[in-house]
């Protein structure tokens, strides 16, 4: 299962636009050939394949991506992303804070109606936050909700959101899926919003209803007439589950399949490569919203000290193992804030390949090859052997671990490697920091707070803070950058979080992989942004002549 | 022979607890449970709601009680409910998937059984012949080659290059507005490869099977008698020697019973078809041990009463079983 943090961290940026791809300026690549293309037209099927199944219809109640992404046709949030990865107006018109942060007021747009007709209005927005701090709504994400003070609405179209300290994430909060009062109230008081008809019959109030779905099979959405920012082009949406990703890539190669959310590495530049393909598919390309690592366990006390750290840092080539293991689709991280946002700087302490400087720092660390084994011992003649823990069946993981164990293997220290099976590796080894170094993904958000990632309240069993890094400073510009609702400060705050924490390797920030969709090539309309291309799926148009499938 | 059949039926209820019993303490120790699927490796997943669905599912208890209520309501034929986000019956999860595979696994086993019959008794009627050396390099071909890799060299074969085929699912997306016949027609198309594929393993293995019986039985005196009282060697072969060895083949095809439901979690993956392999599968791989069990409990029976079946066709067949236990063997 790669990647299960990054698809589950997916979340609050797709809801707010379907964001889930990141970007950087001037490195989006791929596009469609504009010149020939007839005018928009309403119809044709829009067939997307998905590896998995989604976990059910309401979409704050599950954690995997393909639930997220249905989820976010069928239902909107107050707010959204833009293609440059900002927030914008969605369901609310408009927002505002007050002068001290703790304050937001949002006005609502007065012609929304959920799809099966009744009126949106503010009941819902308030009864969205009920159902997410309800104690019986078993939703894996409410940590922004409890943050809340209070909600009221003190007309139809207003919504005021109170909160005890300021909250940085408070407006990305709200681009939550807004559920309808109407048919699921008594369901949250009775704490079985799971056996509601919501749940497998939704009403929302999205560009898409829901039409059907078949358990392992498909689900099916069409076009929503009435949705208020114009009815989208593409009449229908298939979701087609296709457990197997062969299988998926020979659909593709069929033509039986209109998008895949991401190409593996080798499939983008070889297996692709022939004219049929590329007349039929436009290929896209640019930086995706995760970074892969390789975490000490700082516990260790070989790795408490920061030269052993800074060692292996020069010891690892990034441009190697994006070359061997993305075949060059990906680029070297700094460190984890997503690469393209406003919070990101590359100004940071870098440390470059470089054998003999590693070399170096281990000796001044008191490791040195004592008895001419070629592996480095310490003072008392124990020889320098880390294992490399990363989980099975995900392949970039362990080449990442095998090429990493031969350049370490060249400064003198020896590397096992173990491979476990994800549920295993989490619970026996990553939890109780029973590790020495692992190889892991971490998705990054679109918000820069990172408190639960690096702060040192949160090296707890089930807490996130695995390599059990604490530096003050960093806590305090973590407390600081997650209170205030000034970007122009927040800046300032994490732009030294990355500072510190390059120099301070409690990771080793490999590389931001790129994310590599395709798109049929008679669906137009599409144009690569800093967050993805699907920012503006509803836009997306078949001119007429090329419909492909007349019904529906 | 009531009597026999009813004591073998009393004596599998024991052996069906038994089995859920171990299924249920062995699930229930593989690493990771149904909460690590739920609530994500994620920074802002809340911790509070992974406890809170530890109660709801009763998963707090020691394992003996949690095993004692789910038998209390499943002896009522209540199998609860998944503990995936959809909280939808098990039963129901079982019901959507169960006649795909069901269907798709009869008519596998139909044209394995109408196609390893006359290959396995030819080719041990004329042992050691031409026709004899092909089929058995051809069974061991089929033995041999893994089926994933075989649905794929299809795929592309029939899907990709030539395009004759679809490459996976059951239906066409469109298929709603197509004609009865069309209908049909897009269906059986569907079926082809996934057929094709899981029939070259089966035949290879069950005609081997036919082959060896047969063999065995015209070395027998009745055949030689039969030969010798001047009938033909087409009615020899058919009416004397197949009927035989026909024999341990239907207590072969007995046990196949249980897999009939099982379905083939690489077929059904591959082929996009959401049958009862995919459930199972992906119910363990995400620990959702309502429909785990339920899916066992299905197969666990029905292995018993296969094996019952077989028995008792044995028994009805073969004197000296059904009255072995009171005489002792002649």
């Amino acid at each position: 299962m790669p990647g299960r943090r990054v698809r589950a961290r997916a979340v609050l940026t797709w809801i707010a636009g379907l964001g889930l791809l990141a970007a950087c300026n001037g490195q989006i690549e791929g596009g469609a050939d504009e010149a020939s293309a007839g005018p928009p037209a309403y119809g044709d099927t829009f067939i997307q394949a998905s590896i998995g199944d989604i976990g059910g219809l309401i979409p704050s109640l599950t954690s995997d991506q393909s639930s997220h992404e249905v989820g976010g046709m069928i239902y909107d949030g107050l707010v959204k992303l833009d293609k440059d990865l900002n927030m914008v107006p969605a369901m609310a018109e408009s927002w505002t804070y007050s002068k001290d942060c703790l304050d937001l007021t949002f006005k609502l747009r007065r012609d929304i109606k959920w799809h099966d007709g009744y009126p949106f209005n503010a009941d819902d927005v308030v009864f969205t936050y009920q159902a997410m701090v309800n104690p019986k709504t078993p939703a894996p994400f409410k940590e922004g909700f409890l943050l809340v003070k209070s909600v009221d609405a003190p007309d139809p179209y207003t919504v005021h959101v109170h909160y005890d300290k300021p909250y940085a994430r408070a407006v990305e909060t709200w681009g939550t899926y807004i559920l309808p009062k109407h048919l699921l109230q008594s369901f949250v008081d009775a704490g079985t919003m799971r056996e509601s008809p919501q749940n497998s019959q939704p009403v929302g109030t999205g560009p898409y209803r829901f039409q059907e779905w078949k358990p392992g099979e498909k689900v099916v959405l069409v076009a929503n007439p009435d949705y208020y920012e114009g009815r989208p082009y593409l009449s229908r949406v298939v979701y087609r589950v296709i457990p197997s990703q062969a299988t998926i890539f020979l659909e593709l190669k069929a033509k039986g399949v209109d998008y895949v959310s991401t190409l593996t590495g080798i499939q983008y530049a070889r297996q692709t490569e022939y004219p049929a393909f590329r007349k039929a598919y436009h290929k896209f390309r640019y930086p995706a919203s995760d970074y892969t690592f390789i975490g000490f366990n700082l516990k260790d006390p070989r790795f408490a000290d920061r030269r052993v750290r800074q060692a292996f840092a020069h010891a690892i080539n990034k441009q190697e193992l994006i070359d061997g293991v993305r075949l060059g689709l990906a680029r070297e991280a700094t460190g984890p804030i997503r690469p393209g946002t406003w919070a990101y700087t590359d100004k940071v302490a870098r440390f470059d390949f470089d054998p003999t400087k590693a070399r170096e720092l281990l000796a001044e660390a008191g490791w040195q090859d004592r008895d001419g084994d070629g592996v480095l011992e310490d003072k008392d003649g124990k020889p320098f052997t880390v294992t490399i823990r990363t989980n099975q069946g995900n392949d970039e993981r362990k080449k990442i671990a095998e090429i990493v164990q031969q350049r370490l293997k060249e400064i003198g220290i020896k590397v096992d490697i173990q491979l476990i099976e994800w549920a295993a590796f989490i619970k026996e080894f990553v939890k109780p920091r029973r590790f020495e170094l692992v190889v892991l993904g971490l998705g990054t958000g679109t918000d820069p707070d990172q408190f639960v990632v690096w702060h040192s309240s949160q090296r707890g069993p089930d807490q996130m803070n695995r390599t059990g890094y604490a530096n003050p400073e960093v806590d305090a510009l973590l407390e600081a950058g997650r209170s205030s609702c000034v970007q122009s400060e927040r800046v300032r705050y994490y732009h030294r979080i990355q500072e510190i924490l390059a120099e301070d390797l409690p990771m080793i920030f490999l590389y931001n992989r790129d994310a590599l969709p395709v798109v049929a090539a008679r669906i137009h309309g599409v144009s690569p942004s800093p967050s993805g291309i699907l920012y503006n799926f509803n836009e997306w148009y078949v001119p007429k002549a090329q419909q492909r499938y007349t019904s529906g | 022979m009531a009597l026999f059949a009813l004591r073998r039926l009393l004596l599998s209820i024991p052996l069906l607890i038994g089995i859920t019993f171990v299924s249920y303490v062995v699930i229930g120790l593989a690493p990771g449970g149904p909460l690590d699927f739920l609530t994500p490796e994620d920074p802002n997943a809340s911790p509070e709601v992974k406890e809170r669905l530890i109660k709801e599912f009763g998963l707090d208890k020691p394992i003996h009680v949690q095993y004692w209520q789910w038998l209390k309501r499943a002896v009522r034929l209540d199998f609860g409910r998944s503990f995936l986000p959809d909280g939808r019956p098990v039963s129901a999860k079982i019901a959507e998937r169960l006649p795909v595979t069901l269907f798709l696994n009869l008519i596998e086993l139909a044209i394995i059984v109408g196609l390893a019959v006359p290959i396995g008794v030819l080719s041990a009627t004329r042992q050691y012949s031409l026709y004899d050396k092909i089929t058995t390099i051809f069974v061991f071909v089929g033995f041999a080659t893994p089926d994933f890799w075989l649905a794929l060299l299809l795929m592309i074969l029939f899907g990709v290059q030539l395009g004759w085929l679809p490459i996976s699912g059951l239906r066409s997306l469109n298929w709603e507005y197509l004609s009865f016949w069309r209908q049909q027609w897009d269906f059986f198309a569907h079926l082809v490869l996934p057929i094709v594929v899981a029939t070259f393993g089966g035949l290879a293995g069950f005609s081997r099977y036919m082959r060896q019986s047969m063999l065995e039985v015209v070395r027998q005196d009745y055949v030689q008698t039969a030969r010798a009282k001047g009938l033909s060697e087409r009615a020899v072969i058919s009416k004397h020697a197949l009927r035989n060895a026909l024999l341990p083949v239907v207590t072969i095809l007995a046990l196949a019973l249980p897999g009939l439901i099982g379905g083939s979690v690489i077929i059904e993956s591959i082929f996009a078809i959401p049958g009862m392999g995919q459930l199972m599968v992906q119910s363990v791989f995400s620990r959702d041990y309502p429909v785990v069990m339920g899916n066992l409990v299905i197969v666990a029976s029905l292995t018993l009463v296969a094996n019952l079946v077989a028995d008792i066709t044995y028994a009805l067949v073969d004197p000296r079983i059904r009255f072995g236990g009171r005489r002792g063997r002649a």
